[in-house]
């Protein structure tokens, strides 16, 4: 069973990576939806001894459904409304970017043993995840220059504070994960409502745009 | 013991080329096609031994240099390889370096001996080879350290040695992305498609084949040769890095020459299924495959 845990944390650390080097949207899209699908089984397989098992459930259930499907089933509305493909020229190359992710994943695995935690039984990769998936989002929102590739690094950077909300699901209750998740799905709305009219509006999707004066 | 390095050998010295025989049926196969004979590679090498050599009057000794000291680096490069859980015919501490830089002076000796023909045109395919190279390059050395970390050892026949089903036990992560890693370089390595196609004559678009061009007869043959060879070289550590977790010697060996085969049907398939990349995106490509290694790497010193 650890294993498996171990796999899952890998195969979303790897995903980082590949978000951070791939220029194609759909491609992008479509691993966060698998990337949110893994993170959603974490909570049932983390769940041990004197867990509500309940809670996993309900958090994994719901998790599921607005990471797995629901966001990714807007996104794809909104690139192919805006009919964008791809990502074309980031403000920091691919190259480069990934490389930059490479040496975050690198400092979070190595680093992250140092930290004080207040449960100290947890998973070895849980916090190394968390940070580096953190990290990868950031990268994403900073040097991407499409609202489609930006709303998709804020997506990644919520799922790395997912994993590290995590350490503390005993504690916290219900109602704030539901808030928080209510909250991301309101936020990509939002954002899609937006993308929609900058394109009305300039018929692009490049938020560069957006500083250029207009008379 | 010494039977099975002898055996290695010998199969590392005449197995290659059916190797190539089986990437060209599974792509035959994709496209619908017979296909050449799988041992057509042999009757090329054959035929193309039997010819004389043409060469140019502007080009020197080092063009002559080339293919003999291409093949004969690679074929040392062989020595060092263990296979199928076997002790290699010459094994020393550190000699992951070795053959590494075998490797690299195969390629030397073949992009000088494309930059003695003068030609602009061998020039643009040696500098392109080289240019990928040196990206593949540290690829392949963090792959190596993966494995030289999971085993405890220094020595290709200790990584691919007794110590690796013990470390696909407790580093089963880190040695699987290594794996993959080492996939994509073994592709970049041998000019296969995401990379670079071996069949194809298009100016713009070739890499190896285009350092090659003024080579003929026997120097064509020994190229070629050589390239099966090194193809042999990746599948081999490969097929036992993936399945090496037989307990007798002759499971073992049976499990390596079934993974060696599995990597050539492995090859044609994505030579048949992908498009080659553009070749900006190829150093991404790399890039991204050192980046796995990295990870798995930390994965293993954390």
């Amino acid at each position: 069973m650890s294993s498996f845990v171990d796999l899952v944390f890998i195969l979303v650390v790897v995903i980082d990576l590949f978000l951070l080097a791939s220029s194609r949207l759909g491609a992008s899209i479509r691993n966060v939806a698998i990337q949110g699908a893994l993170l959603a089984s974490l909570p049932l397989l983390l769940a041990g001894e004197g867990h509500h098992l309940g809670h996993a459930v309900l958090l994994a259930g719901g998790a599921l459904a607005i990471k797995g499907f629901l966001i990714p089933w807007l996104m794809f509305r909104a690139i192919r409304e805006a009919s964008i493909r791809r990502e074309m020229e980031p403000i920091v190359g691919f190259v480069p970017s990934m490389v930059l992710g490479g040496v975050g994943v690198a400092l979070a695995f190595a680093f992250s043993s140092r930290l004080p935690l207040p449960d100290p039984g947890t998973h070895a990769f849980l916090v190394p995840t968390a940070l580096s998936t953190v990290w990868a989002g950031l990268l994403l929102v900073v040097t991407r220059k499409k609202a489609v590739s930006q709303v998709l690094g804020f997506l990644v950077l919520e799922n790395g504070v997912y994993v590290f909300g995590l350490l503390l699901s005993d504690v916290m209750p219900v109602m704030v994960e539901a808030g928080v998740l209510l909250d991301l799905f309101a936020a990509v709305f939002v954002m899609g409502i937006v993308m929609f009219h900058i394109n009305r509006e300039f018929s692009s999707l490049d938020t560069e745009k957006l500083s250029a004066l207009k008379d | 013991m010494l039977l099975r390095t002898v055996l290695h050998l010998a199969a590392f010295l005449v197995l290659p080329p059916l190797v190539l025989g089986v990437v060209n049926r599974t792509k035959s196969v994709f496209a619908g096609r017979v296909g050449p004979p799988l041992l057509q590679p042999y009757y090329d090498l054959a035929k193309l031994l039997r010819k004389g050599a043409v060469y140019s009057r502007t080009t020197t000794w080092v063009f002559r240099a080339g293919p003999v000291v291409g093949l004969a680096a690679v074929a040392a490069a062989g020595l060092l390889l263990s296979m199928g859980g076997a002790p290699a015919a010459l094994s020393f501490a550190g000699d992951f370096i070795l053959f590494a830089y075998l490797l690299g002076l195969a390629r030397f000796a073949t992009a000088l001996a494309a930059l003695d023909t003068g030609s602009a045109f061998e020039g643009m395919g040696a500098a392109r080879e080289v240019t990928f190279a040196s990206l593949a390059e540290p690829a392949l050395f963090l792959c190596l350290l993966v494995l030289a970390r999971a085993t405890g050892t220094l020595s290709i026949s200790g990584m691919l040695g007794a110590g690796l089903p013990g470390a696909w036990g407790s580093a089963a992560p880190a040695l699987l992305l290594a794996a993959i890693s080492l996939f994509v370089i073994a592709l970049a390595e041998n000019s296969r498609i995401p990379v670079d196609d071996p069949n194809t004559h298009l100016e713009l678009t070739m890499i190896h084949e285009v350092m090659v061009l003024d080579h003929g007869g026997p120097d064509l043959a020994f190229i070629l040769y050589g390239a099966a060879l090194k193809l042999f070289l990746f599948g081999a550590i490969l097929s036992r890095l993936v399945l090496g977790r037989g307990d007798g010697a002759l499971a073992s060996e049976a499990l390596f020459f079934l993974g060696v085969a599995l990597f050539a049907i492995l090859v044609g398939v994505v030579e048949s299924v992908m498009a080659r990349l553009r070749i900006v995106r190829v150093p991404q490509l790399l890039v991204g495959a050192s980046v796995l290694s990295v990870f798995a790497l930390v994965l293993l010193l954390r």
